[in-house]
């Protein structure tokens, strides 16, 4: 691909000019790939709406100490399913579902996933499954919290419960058969040249996350379906007027619960290792470094999560075990931290809306590391187990580590997703907001947690209004940082500048494709000759210069 | 501008560290510290402050520097410069953390065994406490402080009575002893029960000084109890007796929180711990005692009307903050009608 150096091609298959019904391929049973991500990302950004709808009326109820927005039993539904929906339909989908399935054939140069059927039966899983939550406010939503401990959640809302462990065991299906589908196609279908030790970094970040979701979620099966019998037919696992032990619950839940953080948040360092690079013009600092790290924290994952029941009567040496392992923890993410600041060192930063995204992701997922850190040493969390300490720590890894690295990700690949330029104006704007409303929604809540504010509660002690109020209006200016967003997404898709085959002159084998790629992604099939990161190069610069190489029938390649 | 980039880090990292320090001591976040353990995990948690807020500038410091510095020139579209890694730096930033993060775990499990919380003595939550508390408990049970009528504290008595047979009803004040107290959690109270005494009550007193264990139990679903002032919690799980032992230091009035979700009334699950001196939870226990049982031989008499005004009056008297001498003054009309 190198020798071709002049600009002269003519993409050979021209994209097919947008049909009248076009749109409908979105709705439709497709096994292409890109279509299934988009799909995904679609689907999964209308239930971060729903979410987050949810979130502002949780925050409206928290503007004043008494209970005085919505009913106690409907508080508990609205911050129950707005956890859930977070999760499970917004952030595992978004991660591993939407950029997974998008990107992984094309950074790897294959023509689509191992298992396309797999693929689109495992996406078709999800809208139903969210619908069903969704309904359950119909009849009472769950109300026991996302982590749905008995014995409240056998006494309450019992049908709500029932709906939301049927939604969560589909969803849950759905993600394992998306992870069978990442693991086939990124060990077999790599591109001639590409080894292991030459992916991309989200590739391997893919990689640690499928098997994370293989090992893990088959045990939150377990524990819904023991749950579910215990709610509709009266057994006794977790039961403890029956002499079942609510604490084998916590233990099952939180073996995939705490990998799930994991789940959501590895893939988006795989997709801030792949932003940071191209628009620093600079290699990633440290590959290796990165790309293990990534199965060091797969692996620690799995053996932390009595961390969440500090509290629960675990016993004192188990306490101390899970203490040191997630202490540990720290080890592995903090070298991607630091990898990344050097990467960003010295380069020619292009500040686009992609760029400051993946910024703020460093930037504020490093707040969330120091306080899990914290919350780790056995003592302090003690104090501050079940506070608002821990409502904002698990946002700021959540919203802003993974949705702000969700973020990132569609600004740098809406080019190619769509084939059109996002606005860059309308994207810093919904960065400010984004960004301004976030820390004002969750920073506070460190100090109401230590202070002695209680999670999961509609009403609390007057000397925390004030505080209580700076979050509420955080939350609003956080919702209302979505309408630029979602302005941007419309305008550009329809009538956004025509992108470029490669807008941000990237090395991967996305961008030596056409915007969007063809219908199997490339005419040629792509050799490995040039490092995914190789920025500052000779080769890199007639890499780049090159064009759509990929795209361009074997003749025209060489012509 | 010649200054050599050496003495620019020396300072840098001087100025860092000096705010790390103060930040970690100034940080204003934690309420007071009103038990023996609340130092101490309160000194862990400034270490952590210290390290998290130097970590903190250095991340946010490095990003907003390079956001200004190493900008793009509107001319420049040139690469920057091809440097894949450096080895030395990687083990370091690989090393400093895991020394940091052992150094932190090392500590931690020191301050965790000094609240006892490795005590093996401590940590049999599975068989050691039976479970009577669970027929002690029925809804009526709960002590004067709470607006009660005086029907409920005399059938309280009919329970309390054989268990206070002696005059022992203030319990032997004896600093170094362990005073055990039993609380259950239910939907949506705490009920404190003082086996010593046999008191019961909805809001918790303690001896400053003296070290507690409480015994933790659930009624009906998890509740978890906790006082952050004195910076502890244990859940109360349903057919697992926990327990949660510390020693109340600084007297004052301080709130119960249910910390574990409960039902729709969780976040009005509150109650207080009051710490007072040995003397005053002296009188407290008396005049708890008083409420519940009179004259041991007068439990039997259980009507209201019976008792003299004084013995009625003497649970409330406490609470009202009035002395018996003034109470005898106002003589309610209600009193005369025998």
């Amino acid at each position: 691909m190198t020798q071709v150096v002049q600009e002269t091609f003519s993409p050979s298959p021209p994209a097919p000019e947008p049909g009248k019904r076009d749109w409908l391929k979105y709705f439709s049973f497709t096994t292409d790939h890109k279509i299934i991500g988009i799909q995904y990302l679609v689907t999964s950004f209308v239930f971060y709406l729903v979410g987050g709808f949810l979130a502002t009326l949780v925050r409206t109820e928290l503007a004043t100490p008494e209970s005085d927005f919505v009913s106690r039993e409907v508080y508990n539904g609205l911050f129950t399913v707005h956890a859930t929906v977070m999760i499970f339909l917004w952030i595992v989908p978004a991660a591993t579902g939407a950029f997974g399935n998008y990107l992984l054939p094309l950074l790897i140069g294959a023509r689509d996933m191992a298992f396309p059927k797999l693929n689109a039966v495992a996406f078709w899983m999800i809208p139903p499954a969210g619908a069903l939550l969704l309904a359950s406010f119909f009849f009472g939503a769950p109300a026991s919290g996302w982590t749905s401990y008995p014995p409240l959640s056998l006494m309450v809302n019992k049908v709500g419960e029932a709906i939301w462990i049927m939604s969560l065991l589909i969803l849950g299906t759905s993600s394992i058969l998306g992870a069978v589908n990442f693991l086939v196609t990124i060990l077999m279908m790599r591109a001639p040249g590409m080894t292991l030790n030459r992916m991309p970094l989200f590739c391997w970040a893919m990689l640690a996350t499928s098997a994370l979701i293989l090992i893990s979620t088959p045990v939150l099966a377990g524990a819904l379906i023991l749950l579910g019998f215990d709610l509709l037919v009266g057994t006794a696992f977790f039961n403890p007027t029956g002499g079942g032990d609510p604490v084998v619950y916590q233990h099952m839940f939180w073996f995939y619960s705490h990998p799930a953080v994991y789940i959501m948040i590895l893939p988006v360092f795989g997709l801030i290792s792949e932003i940071l690079p191209v628009h620093s013009r600079k290699p990633i600092f440290g590959y290796k470094a990165i790309a293990y790290s990534s199965f060091a924290i797969s692996f620690l994952g799995l053996i932390v999560w009595a961390h969440h029941m500090f509290t629960s009567g675990t016993p004192p040496w188990l306490r101390m075990f899970f203490m040191i392992n997630t202490m540990i923890i720290a080890v592995p993410t903090g070298i991607k931290v630091f990898s990344w600041l050097a990467t960003i060192w010295g380069g020619k930063l292009r500040l686009t809306s992609a760029m400051l995204f993946a910024m703020g992701f460093v930037s504020m997922f490093v707040i969330g590391g120091i306080s899990g850190v914290m919350v780790a040493a056995v003592p302090f969390d003690i104090h501050v187990h079940d506070t608002y300490f821990i409502v904002a720590h698990l946002h700021y890894v959540l919203f802003g580590g993974s949705v702000f690295g969700l973020y990132a990700g569609i600004y740098h690949w809406f080019p190619k997703m769509f084939g059109r330029m996002m606005n860059e104006k309308l994207g810093q704007l919904h960065f400010v907001l984004n960004f301004i409303g976030f820390n004002l929604a969750f920073m506070p809540m460190h100090k109401l947690g230590l202070e002695g504010m209680n999670r999961r509660v509609a009403e609390y002690d007057p000397k925390f209004a004030t505080l209580n109020l700076v979050c509420t209006i955080g939350t609003y200016i956080l919702a209302s940082s979505t309408i630029p967003f979602l302005i941007n997404v419309v305008w550009s898709w329809t009538k956004g500048e025509k992108a470029p085959s490669n807008p941000w002159q990237g090395l991967t084998f996305e961008w030596m494709t056409t915007s969007p790629p063809p219908a199997e992604n490339f005419a040629v099939d792509p050799v490995f000759t040039i490092g995914a990161y190789e920025y500052g190069t000779e080769e890199a610069r007639e890499a780049i210069a090159a064009g759509p190489v990929l795209a361009m029938a074997p003749s025209a390649s060489h012509g | 501008m010649n200054i050599p980039s050496s003495i620019t880090t020396l300072v840098i990292g001087v100025l860092l560290t000096l705010i790390s320090l103060w930040f970690g001591q100034h940080h204003g976040l934690l309420p007071v510290e009103a038990s023996e353990e609340a130092p101490l995990i309160d000194g862990l948690f400034n270490l952590m402050m210290t390290i998290g807020i130097g970590l903190f500038i250095i991340v946010q410091g490095t990003l907003v520097y390079a956001g200004f510095k190493f900008r793009r020139q509107p001319d420049d579209d040139t690469d920057g410069p091809p440097i894949e890694g450096n080895i030395p730096l990687e083990i370091l930033w690989t090393a400093i953390p895991a020394v940091i993060v052992l150094g932190l775990a090392v500590y931690s499990f020191d301050v965790y065994s000094t609240i006892g919380g490795l005590d093996p003595m401590g940590h049999g939550m599975a068989h050691k406490v039976p479970s009577h508390q669970t027929a002690a408990l029925p809804g009526a049970a709960i002590a004067a402080p709470l607006p009660e009528t005086p029907e409920a504290i005399a059938s309280q008595t009919v329970a309390q009575a054989e268990a206070l047979d002696s005059p022992a009803s203030t319990p032997s004040m004896n600093m170094g002893d362990e005073m055990v107290i039993q609380a259950q959690g239910l939907q949506y109270a705490w009920i404190f029960t003082y086996p010593d005494s046999g008191v019961v009550s909805g809001e918790l007193h303690v001896p400053v000084g003296r070290p507690i264990k409480l015994e933790i139990s659930a009624a009906d679903v998890l509740h978890a109890f906790w006082v952050p002032e004195f910076r502890l919690k244990q859940d109360a799980i349903p057919g697992t007796p926990t327990e949660l032992r510390f020693t109340p230091k600084k007297m004052g009035d301080y709130p119960v929180i249910c910390a574990e979700l409960c039902g729709p009334y969780h976040g009005a699950m509150k109650t207080r711990v009051i710490a007072e001196s040995p003397e005053d939870f002296t009188a407290w226990i008396d005049s708890q005692t008083v409420a519940t049982n009179t004259v041991p031989d007068q439990a039997i008499a259980l009507s209201a009307a019976e008792k003299s005004p004084e013995q009625f009056l003497a649970p409330y008297v406490s609470d009202l903050g009035v002395t018996a001498e003034a109470l005898h003054t106002i003589q309610p009309p209600h009193l005369h009608a025998h």
